[in-house]
């Protein structure tokens, strides 16, 4: 019991929110995209201010992420001053995503979703890369979660990480050929393997 | 000083190669851990994954909107619900769909209850990781009264694909509500059962207390999110910090660890479960009447753009990134699976622990290898 | 030394005094005999049946106690674990899940087979002493199920080893999965008698 006691009380807090369960009529489906609301326009502002001596970073909203364009060149520089800087502070770097536009644009697109869990703040990060020579900064030593993300995005697009070569395959196996995540690979037909 | 020394040198020449898995009974599926060990101290590990990648995600590029959810259910099987409602939450934000209240309750409850089976498979395959037999049997009952629910629901154990765009499948049977109060009451108890079974056990404290032990602003650099983070005590849970659907509405707390250690990472679990049980009692009390989905086509077809939803899995912290061209096939779907990110923390946890533990601390990421690896 | 065979503290087994088959089992046993055997069913079965069905008393033994290889894939082992816990109990039927390849009997193959674990699961396969069987558990086992369209799935584990029960369903029920397993009983026997006729006990994989 001694023990016991210890353990719970002493090591365990439960915070617990004391909110109003509101009625069921006034409130609306939140699964329907809210214009920003002011944390957000806030963060938007700030990213403005901030990145103003930027003339090629560009901010836009589409639905409620605040989204944010980037050189290739300047996305080192930008990943340390979003994480440092306290005004954003997004200490969680939560996904890295290849989209292929070979097909229409010639160019692949980079998209990083960062959390800020002190001021939950979301913010996506594009960078265009060429697709014949998709290269870009690796952000590992800023955000060591960006590790496996960075190997996927290179087993499965190929797009290679400065500072970071010769990447072992991570989903795939030695020998695998092509790039199955591109557009262009093909899907199985049915076949004895 | 000089033992010290030279048995460190000594032993330097012997770094000794240990090969975890792909098939070994405590990896949680097929996942491969090499393990360089200094006598019986981890010097360094390397994870191995891929041994599950089954392109899910390139396979949705070529399905339409609707069969993608049964694709999500089969991703992070234990918590199958949680995920069909993280893609369905992304397109109706992506459709501006607005889902009736009745469908949002449903929801909440089955996704909640698939929880608690989620936490109590870890429960019962984190004792048995331990040495312990009888969790596992504990675990594994309680789970399968949450399956039996789910099956008189969606008419499947495992596999619902119940969850849609714009709402759910159909409506729940007329004794759903007897059923769930039934359950929950079976569930109280089991829980409490489970609780006193394991958690204050003498050996299982010498083995998990103090063990793996990961900083809260190190398990944030990872990406490590979910319980694994709330263990060391960072307040972060998305249904409360970013609510989605309708987890605004009800009152429940966010169970905190302290240490970051093995012990806080399941005890944390624990709690989980009691605060879901609240969860399903308050929103079985307000279950509304009325329509269960919202009026959509046949064949969704969501204007060009991307979105990104997060939400909270019993895993972490699951987003879905969906670009749409305006097709009715997804340009490009992303999983950010939860399980996948706090994997990587494990090398950083495992470091200068014993070997014997390197199973415990695997066991207590709960990780799940179709999300890993996908 | 020499053992002093009338001393009263010394027993050796002996057969002698054995008939065959008319002595009622239990036979010959005296209270306070200690270990001297008593007639047991063996002395009284085997004489006669040993010639003629071994094969199949083997198999009456090998069926009803087969030992899994406990290797879960994907989501297929969740039903694989509930089958073999507290509610189904596929201890019932003599099926133990052991983890390792050198003691088991059978290999249930619970999920999606992808091409990085083809290996592994060929050399688990090779490790497994014979008479050895498997089964393949779910549509993607069977044949890549809803993956058909995958770079990645091999379709089918029936491409890497022979297969002798496929369970259908994604994921088969428990109580799909202990069908199989009594379907390999099943078969296990039949195979046996068969066996007598054709020679072999096992069919292995060139012949089919
Ligand atoms: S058959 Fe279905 S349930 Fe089984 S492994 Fe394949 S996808 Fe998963």
């Amino acid at each position: 019991m001694m023990l016991n006691d210890h353990l719970m009380k002493g090591h365990y807090t439960i915070t617990t929110r004391n909110n109003n369960i509101s009625s069921k009529s006034e409130t609306q489906s939140s699964s329907v995209a809210k214009p920003l609301d002011q944390k957000e326009s806030e963060l938007l502002k700030n990213l403005k201010l901030a990145f103003a001596e930027f003339s090629e970073t560009e901010v836009s909203v589409s639905l409620d992420m605040v989204v944010l364009r980037v050189e290739p060149g300047r996305l080192l520089d930008i990943c340390e001053s979003l994480k440092s800087n306290p005004k954003f502070s997004f200490n969680y770097l939560s996904c890295i995503t290849v989209v292929d536009y070979e097909e229409q644009e010639e160019i692949f697109e980079m998209v990083y979703h960062l959390v800020s869990i002190d001021y939950h703040h979301k913010l996506a990060m594009k960078v265009s890369l060429p697709s014949n020579s998709p290269v870009v900064p690796s952000i590992f030593k800023i955000w060591k979660s960006a590790d496996w993300f960075e190997r996927e995005a290179h087993d499965l697009f190929g797009i290679q990480f400065e500072g970071r070569e010769n990447l072992p395959p991570l989903l795939l196996y030695e020998g695998f050929e092509g790039y199955p995540g591109r557009k262009s690979f093909p899907f199985h037909e049915y076949e004895e393997w | 000083m000089q033992v010290h020394q030279q048995a460190s040198e000594h032993s330097d020449a012997i770094d000794l190669m240990i090969n975890m898995g792909p098939q070994h009974p405590s990896t949680h599926g097929v996942f491969r851990l090499v393990i360089w060990v200094d006598g019986e101290r981890i010097v360094k590990v390397e994870p191995h994954i891929g041994y599950l990648h089954r392109g899910s995600e390139k396979i949705c590029e070529s399905e339409q909107y609707n069969q993608i959810v049964t694709l999500f259910d089969r991703l992070d099987y234990v918590g199958n619900l949680n995920n069909e409602l993280a893609f369905c939450l992304a397109v109706e934000k992506l459709t501006e769909t607005v889902v009736p209240e009745r469908a949002e309750y449903i929801r909440v409850i089955l996704c909640e209850l698939n929880r608690i089976a989620s936490h109590m498979l870890f429960y019962g395959v984190y004792g048995l990781d331990a040495g312990a037999t009888t969790p596992m049997l504990y675990g594994f009952r309680e789970r399968e009264r949450v399956q039996e629910l789910f099956e008189s629901v969606t008419g499947a154990r495992m596999m619902h694909n119940y969850i849609r765009i714009g709402g759910v499948k159909e409506d729940v049977p007329a004794d759903f509500e007897k059923n769930v109060r039934k359950l929950l009451g079976d569930l109280k108890k089991g829980v409490e059962e489970c609780d006193s079974l394991l958690s204050q056990n003498e050996m299982f404290l010498a083995r998990t207390k103090g063990v793996g032990i990961i900083s809260g602003d190190d398990a944030l650099d990872y990406g490590v999110t979910g319980p694994a983070l709330r263990a060391s005590g960072v307040v972060e849970d998305v249904r409360v910090t970013d609510p989605y659907s309708i987890y605004e509405r009800f009152d429940f707390g966010i169970p905190v660890g302290s240490m970051g250690d093995c012990w806080d990472r399941y005890f944390v679990r624990v709690e989980e479960m009691r605060e879901s049980i609240k969860i399903i009692e308050q929103a079985l009390a307000e279950l509304p009447k009325g329509e269960i989905s919202a009026k959509v086509r046949r064949i969704v077809r969501p204007p060009a753009g991307d979105v990104f939803i997060r939400t909270e899995s019993p895993r972490g912290d699951l987003g879905v990134y969906i670009v749409s061209d305006g097709s009715d096939k997804p340009y490009r779907v992303k999983v950010r699976p939860p399980s996948f990110a706090n994997l990587q923390a494990l090398e950083s946890m495992l470091k200068d622990t014993y070997i014997a533990d390197a199973v415990l601390v695997l066991g207590s990421i709960d990780i799940i290898m179709g999300e890993v690896d996908r | 030394m020499e053992i002093d065979e009338n001393s009263p503290n010394i027993h050796i087994p002996r057969l002698d005094g054995f008939t065959g088959i008319e002595k009622p089992l239990g036979a010959g046993y005296e209270p306070g005999q200690g270990n001297n055997p008593a007639d047991s069913v063996f002395n009284r079965v085997l004489p006669n049946a040993l010639t003629a069905k071994s094969d199949e008393l083997f198999a009456l033994a090998r069926k009803s106690s087969l030992w899994t290889l406990s290797f879960g894939l994907a989501c297929c082992a969740i039903e694989m674990i509930s089958a073999h816990a507290s509610h189904h109990d596929l201890d019932r039927f003599g099926v133990v899940t052991w983890p390792s390849p050198r003691q088991a009997d059978v290999m249930i193959v619970a999920g999606t087979v992808v091409k990085k674990m083809a290996d592994p699961i060929k050399l688990l396969y090779e490790q497994m002493p014979d008479p050895k069987w498997v089964i393949a558990m779910g549509s993607c086992a069977t044949n890549g199920g809803p993956y058909y369209k995958s770079y990645s799935v091999v379709m089918g584990v029936d491409h890497l080893i022979p297969v002798d029960v496929y369970v259908p369903g994604c994921p088969p029920r428990p109580e799909a999965l202990i069908y199989g397993v009594m379907q390999l009983q099943e078969k296990i026997k039949n195979d046996a008698k068969r066996s007598f006729d054709e020679g072999s006990l096992h069919h292995n994989y060139e012949e089919q």
